[in-house]
C-alpha cells in the first residue's frame, strides 16, 4: 500500500485517494520541434528498480496536482512536493542518496 | 419559497448508527485566494467566521465554512440564506477575482448519528479515523465516490457528495452501519485534542 501525503492540504492519502498521473518533470516538444524531441517526449519513459519520480492528483481531495519521490520496489517514499517545480528539491534527492548511494534517475543521481 | 427537493427525500436507516439525510442546507461554493483580504473581510460579514485552516471546519453565527481545496471554500448555510449570502459576497468582493456560485443543489447531504460514527465510516473510507476531531473537514473517496467527511460530535457525522451518487452514497452507509456488522474497533476510542 503507498501512502503519499499532499502538500497542498497535508493529508495523508492513500493510494486509492489519488490518480497516477506518469513520469515527472518531463519537457514538452510540441507542434513545430524536432521529430526525434517530439518522439522522446511522447513515448521515451524511465522504468526504474528504484528511485522514480512520479507525478500524482489527489483526485478524491482537494483536487491538486503534486509530484512524489519513491522507490519502485520498496514503496519508501523520499517525499512529495508541488507541481510548481521544474526539478525535485534538493533534501529530497539528498534523502535518496542516503538511502540508496550510487542512484541515478535521468539527469539525477550520485555521480561517482 | 417553493419546498426544497433533497437528493433522498428525507431517508434514513436504522443500523447500530442511525443514517440519515441531513437538513436542507444552502451550500455556496467559494473560488479565489484564500489569503487575501477582501476574500476574509467578505466571509467574515457573510457568514461570520473567518478562513478555516486546510482540512478544516470553521464555524461562524451564520453558518459554517469549509476548506475544499488551496483555492476554494464551501459554505453552509441555512436553505433560506444561500441567495442572500450570495449576493452579498458577490457585492462585498466586487471586482477582486473569484468566483461565487449557489450550488446548493448539487449535493446530497448525509448524516450519520450514534456512538460507532468512526468505525461505520472507516469501514468505507481510507481515512484514519483516530485522526478525525470534531472540526476536521476531510474529503476523499467513499467506497467508489469521492465525498467529504466531518464531524459535529464524537457521534454525530456528515457525509457530503454529489447528488448524483448520493443514493449510492446512502446505500453504502446503511449497508455499512447494519445490525451485527459492529467491529468494536473505535470502543473506548479517546479523541486527540
Amino acid at each position: 500500500m503507498l501512502i503519499l501525503d499532499c502538500p497542498y492540504c497535508g493529508a495523508t492519502c492513500d493510494e486509492t485517494e489519488l490518480t497516477a498521473g506518469g513520469e515527472a518533470h518531463l519537457t514538452r516538444h510540441g507542434p513545430g520541434s524536432e521529430d526525434v524531441d517530439f518522439e522522446t517526449y511522447l513515448f521515451m519513459r524511465e522504468n526504474p528498480k528504484g528511485p522514480h519520480f512520479e507525478r500524482w492528483r489527489h483526485a478524491a481531495g482537494c483536487g491538486k496536482w503534486f509530484h512524489a519521490a519513491r522507490h519502485t520496489v520498496t514503496m519508501q517514499v523520499f517525499g512529495t512536493y508541488p507541481a510548481q517545480t521544474v526539478e525535485p528539491p534538493q533534501e529530497i534527492l539528498d534523502r535518496i542518496s542516503e538511502a540508496h548511494p550510487g542512484w541515478s534517475w535521468r539527469s539525477y543521481g550520485d555521480r561517482t | 419559497m417553493s419546498e426544497p427537493m433533497t437528493a433522498l427525500q428525507g431517508d434514513s436507516f436504522a443500523g447500530y448508527v442511525t443514517v440519515s439525510e441531513d437538513e436542507p442546507r444552502g451550500m455556496i461554493q467559494l473560488r479565489g485566494d484564500l489569503d487575501s483580504s477582501s476574500l476574509r473581510d467578505a466571509l467574515q460579514a457573510a457568514i461570520g467566521c473567518g478562513v478555516p485552516d486546510p482540512l478544516a471546519i470553521a464555524t461562524g453565527d451564520r453558518g459554517a465554512v469549509a476548506w475544499m481545496s488551496p483555492d476554494e471554500l464551501l459554505l453552509l448555510t441555512s436553505p433560506d440564506a444561500a441567495a442572500g449570502t450570495l449576493s452579498q459576497l458577490s457585492e462585498a468582493l466586487g471586482d477582486a477575482h473569484h468566483l461565487a456560485l449557489d450550488v446548493s443543489d448539487m449535493r446530497a447531504a448525509i448524516r450519520l448519528e450514534g456512538a460507532g460514527v468512526r468505525e461505520v465510516l472507516a469501514k468505507v473510507t481510507p481515512i484514519d479515523m483516530a485522526t478525525m476531531t470534531p472540526g476536521t473537514f476531510r474529503r476523499t473517496r467513499l467506497s467508489q465516490i469521492p465525498a467529504a467527511v466531518w464531524l459535529s460530535d464524537e457521534r454525530t457525522a456528515h457525509v457530503l457528495c454529489f447528488r448524483s451518487v448520493g443514493r449510492y452514497a446512502f446505500d453504502v452507509l446503511a449497508i455499512s452501519s447494519r445490525k451485527g456488522g459492529e467491529v468494536g474497533a473505535f470502543q473506548g476510542f479517546r479523541a486527540p485534542h
